[in-house]
């Protein structure tokens, strides 16, 4: 296990970790990020992103990696690796990943959210296999075949409306009788001829042998239980924040989203949580730059301040 | 450093099913975000296991039979071929450390 020094630590690399990441590397701080899966976090996985300001229309990945150069022309660092721990050590930070050890005087945690389960029978086994969390991904794979989107939210309607690039029909299933989507995405959805849509409703299981064939429904309102023929369930019903490997370092709220400052400080010194995983996050690429970008200048203080540099 | 070869519907059989060697075949497409991430790491190992393991990438989009047969829903996958069969695989994006793991499962 070899252990790495550094001034700052931020843990992960979405679009809060690279904010915080160029804010860091730009005051000259030796400052390092660790990413578990892909740089970007969920941007990475969103076809267009339409509202970051100044830039009309971008792919997601490619808005990432723009992020992610721009902090490493800087010299931040990047190591991709999954944090297991974090632990306090006098006046610095120790940051555990599965092969090494990093000491920083500061941590910024910007962790974000993973996508949730729907937890039904049948969901875990067909994973790939017709069951997707991304549609940007597995679309394609589906042309001129019936699908199902569960949710009702931005991302729900954002890659519903693109699963019609490739699929006949679009089912949305909601469990509520509305949807919690902005107003533009809802306008597209509902004006879109191939999107049809089954409220007050939710998946029960996930039928089918080696792929997808159907999904058994639940009806709240009526109680009525029903099978729907579709060839993929993708899933868009919300998140939950990665603040797991905190381990009750710092309160959270009900939801696991760690509480903070509007500087993003912890009640403990050095350590900051910025971005989704921390509570009353807006979940937007402009606010959780902007959450990175605060975190980043925070700390900086903080250095300034309590180690004289 | 050997550049994982793109094979096709035409080229899969002799590249892949024939081949002395174990193969990973990485299916991608050109608008998949993840795949992007994947390809580096893919390209490395193919340095890494230079003569031991045949490193090669097939686009779905272009060769649709091919996905078909193996019924890939999901991209990335990479399968892991072995004298003809197909061993192992794995699904979406994962750090290069899984990827190791599958490749010298395949090769013990």
């Amino acid at each position: 296990m070899a252990r790495k020094e550094y001034e700052i630590v931020i843990i992960g690399g979405g679009p809060a970790g690279l904010a915080a990441g160029l804010y860091a590397a730009r005051a000259r701080r030796k400052t390092v990020l660790l990413e578990k899966g892909v740089i970007g976090g969920q941007i990475a996985l969103t076809e267009l992103v339409e509202n970051y300001p100044g830039i009309p229309s971008i792919n997601g990945f490619d808005l990432a990696q723009a992020m992610l150069n721009q902090a490493e022309s800087y010299g931040l660092e990047v190591e991709y690796a999954e944090t297991t721990g974090i632990e306090q050590d006098g006046r610095l930070w120790l940051v555990r990943t599965a092969e090494d050890e990093y000491v920083a005087k500061a941590v910024i945690v910007t962790a974000g959210a993973d996508y949730n389960k729907l937890g039904v029978p049948g969901e875990e086994r067909l994973t790939g296999r017709g069951v997707s969390y991304c549609a940007t991904c597995d679309a394609a794979f589906f042309k001129e075949q019936h699908v199902a989107v569960v949710g009702g939210g931005d991302a729900a309607m954002d890659e519903g409306l693109f699963t019609t690039r490739f699929a006949d029909k679009v089912t949305v299933i909601h469990r509520r009788d509305k949807l919690r989507a902005g107003a533009i995405l809802q306008e597209r959805a509902f004006a879109n001829p191939k999107m049809e849509f089954v409220w007050n409703t939710v998946v029960t299981e996930v039928l089918g042998e080696d792929a997808v064939t159907g999904v058994r429904l639940h009806n709240r309102e009526t109680g009525e239980d029903t099978t729907m023929d579709v060839a993929a369930v993708f899933v868009f019903i919300g998140q939950h924040p990665n603040t797991g490997f905190l381990g009750g370092l710092v309160p959270v709220d009900e939801g696991g989203h760690a509480l903070v400052s509007e500087w993003m400080e912890t009640e403990l010194p050095g350590l900051y949580v910025a971005g989704d995983a921390r509570r009353n996050s807006a979940r937007q690429v402009v606010s959780s730059a902007g959450d990175g970008a605060t975190a980043a200048i925070a700390a900086e203080h903080y250095l300034a301040n309590s180690f004289g540099e | 450093m050997p550049k994982p070869a793109e094979v096709t519907d035409a080229t899969f059989e002799d590249e892949v099913l024939k081949s002395g060697e174990p193969v990973l075949v990485d299916f991608w497409a050109p608008w998949c975000g993840p795949c992007r991430m994947v390809a580096p790491l893919v390209e490395e190992l193919a340095g890494e296991y230079d003569g031991k393991v045949k490193f090669v990438k097939l686009n779905t989009d272009d060769n649709m039979q091919t996905a078909a047969r193996y019924g890939i829903r999901s991209i990335p996958t990479l399968l892991m071929f072995r004298g003809g069969e197909l061993v192992d695989q794995i699904i979406g994006f994962r750090p290069k450390g899984d990827l190791k793991r599958t490749i010298e499962k395949a090769l013990a």
